[in-house]
């Protein structure tokens, strides 16, 4: 790993609602994906300060998910999902990145990776708990992803997911 | 985030996975773990109790050693998986490919 990540946090009026944003961009590389996920990650356990700044108060929406869904739910389902924007869709071409913009609202973190490749038909993935599949090594990620959040949503070319993870 | 492997008395190989088990280490854990076998080792016992977390790569490195191991006539088995962990396992089915012990000390035990 070679180039520092660097995450940008702004704030913003969604609607008259405050809202938090997360900005991250991920080189397409597998080794990014641990140190990107708990860059993320860290920015939703309190009483951290939101960008480093001592002092500064947490932005309320940053306190949504407890402690458990983050270390868990959060962490397991970016890393899945940026696993599969490096690998497949980005076909770790170091030209390529992986966006990853984290929208956390009064109510929910919308959780949106975006890879540059040609995108791909998420219904089109098989079931990985068929007996005759639950030995094959790969072929998982998208269903444990599914599993650990409330909602997901890919956009119609399949290049971009968005993961919501509600508050609680 | 590093992986340790070490043989108890009856050559039983104890690999403890510290931090994260993840698409970004997955290949050095089956390396060490592979080239425990090939050095004769048959018995495993992954040891989870320092485990942060696992990604379905994580999980697809398992199932294949798991085989790999089985077919030279050994096996290896799970210990030490906190709740979330378990969930994991549980909800990928693959509670019902591993033998999982609560602590490497019965996963020992039970070899």
């Amino acid at each position: 790993m070679t180039a520092p990540l660097r995450l940008d946090v702004r704030r913003r009026a969604a609607g008259g609602e405050p809202a938090t944003e997360l900005l991250l961009d991920v080189p397409s590389h597998l080794e990014y994906v641990g140190p990107a996920v708990e860059l993320i990650a860290d920015q939703f356990r309190a009483p951290l300060p939101l960008s480093g700044s001592p002092g500064r108060p947490v932005a309320p929406g940053l306190r949504l998910l407890s402690p458990r869904r983050v270390r868990f739910n959060l962490r397991t389902a970016l890393a899945e999902a940026l696993a599969n924007a490096i690998a497949y869709g980005n076909r770790q071409d170091p030209s390529r990145v992986v966006r990853v913009r984290v929208e956390v609202t009064v109510g929910a973190v919308h959780v949106h990776v975006t890879d540059e490749g040609a995108g791909f038909d998420p219904t089109a993935v098989p079931d990985p708990t068929l007996p005759e599949r639950l030995e094959r090594e790969d072929g998982r990620g998208l269903y444990v992803l599914r599993s650990l959040v409330d909602h997901v949503a890919f956009n119609e070319k399949g290049n971009s997911v968005c993961l919501t993870l509600l508050a609680g | 985030m590093s992986f340790s492997l070490t043989k108890d008395k009856r050559g039983v190989v104890v690999v403890g996975v510290d931090g994260q088990l993840i698409v970004g280490n997955r290949q050095e854990l089956k390396q060490k773990v592979l080239d425990a076998l090939e050095a004769g080792g048959k018995k495993f016992v992954v040891d989870f109790t320092k485990t942060g977390y696992i990604d379905s790569s994580g999980l697809g490195v398992l199932v294949s050693l798991s085989k790999k191991i089985r077919e030279q006539g050994g096996d290896l088995r799970l210990a030490g998986l906190n709740e979330d962990l378990q969930t994991l396992f549980e909800l990928t089915k693959l509670d019902t490919l591993f033998s999982i012990a609560k602590t490497p000390a019965e996963a020992l035990a039970a070899f």
